[in-house]
Formats: structure tokens, sequence, C-alpha cells
């Protein structure tokens, strides 16, 4: 679509998924301690923590907190800390810990490390923060989570007595311990809807008033920090009494980012590929992909498609790559270095339907790419729309290696037979 | 004949001096749509082209120039609240062009339709086409035809390819409409393909969907109670993997939820004849119509 301002921050994301009223949103994620940290300063009570980025931090962080156990946890943005191991063999990222001097043991062994986890692929992640909580002692764990819900457009509160569980099969296998409040975003969460929540939690006399209080905080948190989801499991109570975030997951809607500086600049590059940072930086999103076959294209939708067809004629995407609507020769050629840094790209397919976009533009940005470049893998464009034949024309008169196609479908076929030629 | 817009529509256009607003508003101009306003606060009082007067607001384009419907081509941050200025003037329909306003925006923008008449179409879509009557948007005038087929898609220029393969197959379009590919959006799936059915000049729909949400089941649903008319579809986002975005907010597969499999067997079970792919979107729509 038109691209009006360049925000570069298009972020994939992966979220919650309950029954049609949680919904996934283009976000951008922060680490547990950053979170943890926006939970306090909006007066959503948790335990006390603090943050190591470096081995010299170490000290003064464990210096803030009390002598107790201490929770030491690797800062990084994917699940499964707890079972990973890390790459020379020190196991689990999540460790408990009795004494400081201990705590401070097991962070120097973290940071600067790379942890592997079910989720961050066999690559793992280096470890640049560690995060040292004291550990509380729990009496009984609930789940408390803020999102925005597709279905009504509204944010909708979702509860549960069944706190520290997977919250999906909760909601799969008994849908009645899930409570759920919509709140009307013209007049914001009213008291009764939390009181609603924190009853139903079956909350009574001070908890009650804690829970009230922090589910208000959490949802002027949501709503002024455009939230796409704020996840706390588990909300815990303390045999002290008390009412606690054990754990803060917090996403923040891409789009919302320009009026966010706070939040932008807790962005850690390092958490993403890099080919998808370069790629943010002029505007491109590209998401990559396992296969061999890179592919650029104009339009998410028809991106998606064109996946779909090389697929269907037995290819394997590299990448995603939408140019957008407007694509200038600039922003070609970038797309063009970020596909072939990728060693795995064993052919290219092109696929342009101009609309806004003018296939001479293209063609000129391909021509002036491949120079630059030194193209050495199989190229197929197929153009459509508006100049086609100039765009064509283009193409032909250069001295590139490059096969044209008039159907997407023509032009899928003869990429995925040229890419298996190669290996 | 054709649904929401056509050649009596009077369009005012919303950011008509940004540069977006102001190349799009020129190709609407020449395709035919008649623009008799455009809304830049403080330019009041010029005129685009020297031929469309500009207001500062479009409570004043509505009353001068009767406008009814509203295109949207104003910057993210600025673009919610145009969207309401427009519900406020009394417009029918608002078409927002714009891509990345925020979701939090966007459920404030739904508040406010509720309590109106007006449709939204948008935001982050291509826009609305009734060919050689009357072009909204930002898609190639030059691929459409006048027909009898309606085309409804969440995306933009895969609804060109399914156009354009109608086009080159001798027919035409009565009216294409890009939802738009946010999870928070104006008009739905089922909403177009309601318009549609009931369009007597409509005679065929297609329906392109994508991953994610459930608004193609919900339309499919639809179609298998009570659509007569044959429905072809295609969903974009077959080989996608879960949980990754893949450019339209919308396009993620989400707890089982949303998943290509799933949209494709909720059509194929409504009778509807599912595009393998991209390339055949046309030729499934001749599967099931013979015009």
């Amino acid at each position: 679509m038109a691209s009006f301002l360049s925000f570069g921050f298009r972020k994939k994301t992966l979220l919650v998924g309950l029954e049609g009223t949680i919904s996934p949103f283009p976000t951008m994620n922060v680490h547990e301690y950053q979170a943890a940290q926006l939970f306090r300063d909006a007066g959503v009570q948790n335990q006390n923590g603090a943050v190591a980025l470096d081995a010299g931090e170490v000290d003064d962080a464990l210096a803030s907190l009390a002598d107790a156990q201490i929770v030491v946890k690797a800062q990084i943005h994917a699940g499964g800390r707890g079972k990973g191991t890390f790459k020379d063999g020190f196991q689990g990222g999540v460790h408990l810990t009795d004494t400081k001097e201990e705590a401070k043991e097991i962070a120097g062994k973290m940071l600067g490390n790379v942890l592997v986890t079910k989720q961050t692929g066999e690559e793992g992640r280096e470890v640049g923060a560690v995060y040292f909580t004291e550990a509380a002692d729990i009496e009984k764990e609930y789940y408390l989570a803020i999102v925005m819900d597709r279905g009504t457009s509204q944010p909708a509160i979702i509860a549960s007595t069944e706190g520290g569980v997977d919250i999906e099969t909760v909601a799969e296998e008994s849908p009645e311990k899930i409570l759920k409040a919509f709140i009307d975003p013209a007049l914001g969460i009213r008291p009764y809807q939390a009181r609603q929540i924190a009853f139903g939690l079956g909350f009574r006399g001070d908890l009650f008033k804690q829970a009230v209080k922090l589910i208000g905080n959490l949802y002027k948190l949501f709503w002024e920090k455009d939230c796409s989801q704020v996840e706390i499991n588990p909300l815990v109570t303390t045999p002290e009494g008390n009412l606690m975030a054990l754990d803060a997951k917090v996403n923040f809607d891409s789009n919302a980012l320009y009026r966010l500086p706070d939040i932008v600049a807790m962005r850690d590059e390092k958490e993403e590929d890099p080919k998808e940072v370069e790629a943010s930086k002029y505007d491109l999103n590209y998401i990559a992909l396992d296969g061999n076959v890179a592919c650029m294209v104009n339009g998410a939708g028809l991106a998606m498609a064109t996946m779909d067809i090389i697929k269907h004629f037995g290819g394997s995407p590299a990448n995603f790559l939408d140019v957008g609507g407007s694509a200038s020769e600039e922003q070609v050629e970038a797309a063009f270095q970020i596909i072939v840094s990728d060693p795995s790209v064993k052919a290219i397919l092109v696929n342009i339907f101009g609309g806004i976009m003018k296939c001479d533009v293209i063609a000129k940005g391909i021509v002036s790419a491949a120079a630059k470049l030194n193209l050495n893998v199989p190229l197929v464009v197929r153009l459509e729309g508006t100049n086609v034949e100039e765009g064509k024309r283009i193409l032909d008169a250069s001295d590139l290696a490059l096969e044209s196609a008039d159907s997407l479908a023509e032009a899928a076929e003869k990429i995925v037979q040229l890419a298996a030629t190669q290996s | 004949m054709s649904v929401l817009v056509d050649k009596n529509t009077r369009l005012v256009v919303q950011g008509i001096t940004g540069s977006a607003g102001s190349f799009h508003t020129t190709q609407c101009i020449e395709y035919g749509t008649n623009v008799v306003a455009g809304v830049t606060p403080g330019k009041g009082g010029q005129s685009f082209q020297d031929s469309v007067p500009i207001y500062d607001t479009v409570k004043e384009a509505v009353e001068e120039q009767g406008a009814d419907v509203a295109a949207i081509y104003v910057p993210p941050p600025f673009a919610a609240d145009s969207i309401m200025e427009a519900i406020d003037a009394g417009v029918d329909l608002v078409i927002a062009i714009t891509e990345g306003i925020p979701v939090r925006d966007m459920s404030e923008v739904k508040a406010k339709l509720a309590d109106s008449n007006c449709r939204l179409i948008g935001p982050n879509c291509p826009g609305i086409i009734t060919p050689d009557q009357c072009k909204i948007g930002i898609m190639p005038g030059y691929i459409h035809k006048p027909g009898k087929v309606g085309i409804v898609s969440r995306s933009g220029t895969l609804t060109y390819e399914a156009v354009y393969q109608v086009t080159n197959a001798g027919h035409g379009q009565s009216t294409c409409i890009g939802i738009g590919g946010d999870p928070i959006n104006g008009t739905n799936h089922l909403d177009c393909i309601k318009l549609f059915n009931e369009d007597p000049d409509t005679e065929a729909i297609i329906m392109i969907g994508e991953i994610g949400g459930t608004a193609e089941e919900e339309a499919a649903a639809y179609v298998k109670e009570h659509v007569d008319k044959p429905v072809a579809a295609f969903i974009a986002g077959m080989t996608a993997p879960p949980g990754r975005r893949m450019g339209h907010a919308g396009a993620i597969v989400s707890g089982g939820k949303g998943t290509a499999a799933a949209k494709v067997e909720a059509m194929q079970e409504a009778g509807i004849a599912v595009a393998e792919t991209p390339s055949h979107i046309a030729e499934a729509l001749f599967r099931v119509w013979s015009p």
C-alpha cells in the first residue's frame, strides 16, 4: 500500500492464540528486565530486580537486592530459557541461587555466552544482559493479560485462576476458568470491570484491593504505551499477603513507535536477524526463511502468494520480501544486496505487478543491482503492469543472464527448475 | 451497476496536497472520478490543479460541494483523526488508504463508527473501483474493465493479479474492493459478499484472502447459506511459517486459527472454487461460472 512515513520497525512476533480473542499484530519486543521496569513505573507490583549488561555491573546490581535467594535469568527474546543449553555446555538460562556469590558466578557463565533454546534455532542467541530478581515465596499462581481483540476491536482483559501453566491449554480444556472483560476504548476501563475480574479470581480483603489497583494500572500501561499485549504468567500471591507480577511479557504495536521514544530506546537489534534489520533501514519488509529460492515482490499478499506458488512447483522459498508499492531504484538494489547475502540462495525470482510502481523503474534497479553485485545465480523476472514494455526492453538490452516470464506460474516453474540445477 | 461507488459519487480527498494524496488524486481525476473537493487544514481557499477547491475541514467540503465519500491519504499519526472528522461530517463512505495506523487509534475509530451510519473501507488498502465510473485509491485503472465480477480482497497487488486475469479472459468487474490487510478494519469479506450478493449486476464473486483471522471462514459460512452466485477464492500464505508476520498485520497464523488450510476447507465446503495458485484465480472462477 502507500507508504507514507518510514518508521522502519516492522517486526514479527509469536503471540498466544486464544479462541479468536487474542490476535496477532506487528509488534516490537523488549527484554524481561525492561518489561519489569515498565511494570514498576506503572505501579504494577513485582519483585525487586536489577540488571547487569556486562560483568562489571554484576556487583552493583546484586548489591541493590536483599540478601536472599536470587534468581538469575539470561536475557534473550526467546522462550524456553530455563531448559536451554549454552554453547559451551552450561545448562539452563534460568537459575535459582542461594547466595549472591553463587549468583555472580552463574551470571559470569551466562554473559557473552550463546544460549540455545527450542525457540532460538541451532545458532542460539548471545546473552548481552543478565537479570537478577529476589526469589519470591508463592502461595498461589494466577494468569492475567490484556490484549487487543481483533473480533471486537477492543482491548480485552483475560484472567484465570490457573496461572503458571499454558493458558491456551486452559482455554481449550476448561474454558469456564477463563475470565474476560472487554474495554470500550472510548471510555477506558471502568472500576466495576476491575472489580469483576478481582472478585472472579477469588480475591477478598486487602488482596482484592491490591488486585483492583494492579488491573487498573496494567490497563493504563497497556493503553498509554500502545501495547498489543501485556501478559503476566504467573501473577502470584505470597505468604506475606502480597500480589505480585512474577513474570512480564510486553509487546508494542510497531505502528505506534513514532510516539513511543522511550520504548524505541529499548530496541535490541542483536535480537533480530541482521538481514531483517538491514531491510528495515530501507523500509523493505524482509523475513528470512530456510529454502533456496529467493523472491522479491511488490505487495505483501502477492509476496505470500509467490512463496506459495514456488512451493506448489516443488521449490522452497528462501525469504519473504515485499518491496512495497512504490519502491525506488535504491530500494530494489538494497533488496538484491540483502537477498544475495544469504549463502543458501540458489536462484532469484522477481515478481512485480506494477500499478503505481512502474516496471521500467524496477528494470533499471535490477540492471544496476546485478551489475554492482556480480550476480552469479539464475534470475527469473516477471514484470506486469504499468510501462511493462519499456521494462522488458531495458532488461533485454542489458547483458544480464536472466530469463523473463509472462505469467507468475511460468516464472515460478522456471525458477524452481533452475534452482534444482544449481545444487 | 456496482456497489458503493459509481459515476454519481462525489469524492472529497483528505490530504490532497501531500505527495501520495496529490499523485493519486491526479490519477483518479484522469480516470474519471468525480473529485469535488480536497481537504488540507490551513490550505482552505486554494485549489488543486486549478480545478478542485480545497477546504480546511471536511464539514465545509460536505456542505459546499455535497461530498458523500471521503478518501484518506493522511500520514498515519493523523489518519485516525481524519477518519473521525469524515464520519462526523456525515459522509456515507470513507476509504482509508493510509498504511501504518496504530491499532489503538483504529479501536477508537471503530467505536465511533459503531455510533454512525458511515462505512469505512481499509485502512491499509488499495481502495475501491467501479470500472469506467469511479476509481478511489491507488490501483492501476487500466487493468480493469466494466463487467459482472465482484472482487473483494485483503491484498493490493494480488487483487491486480486477479483483476488482470479476469480482464485478459475477456470479462470485466462490477466493483473491486480492497478491504486492507490490517487486523482491525472497517469492512470485512462478509460485508462485501453481502453487497455483491444483493447487487443485480454482479453475477460472480472472487474473494481473495490471507492467513490470519477468521473473516474468510465467516464469509464462507455465509456463502454456503445465502449466496447462489458462483464464488471463487484464493488464500495467500499456504506456505507461511506460523508466527511470522508477512507484511500485513493480519496475515499471521496463531493458535491454529486462521490457517490457510482451515480457510480452504471452509470454502470448499461452501461450494467455493478455490484456486490452487495465484495464477489460476480466473480459471477457478470459470469452473463454477459460465458467463
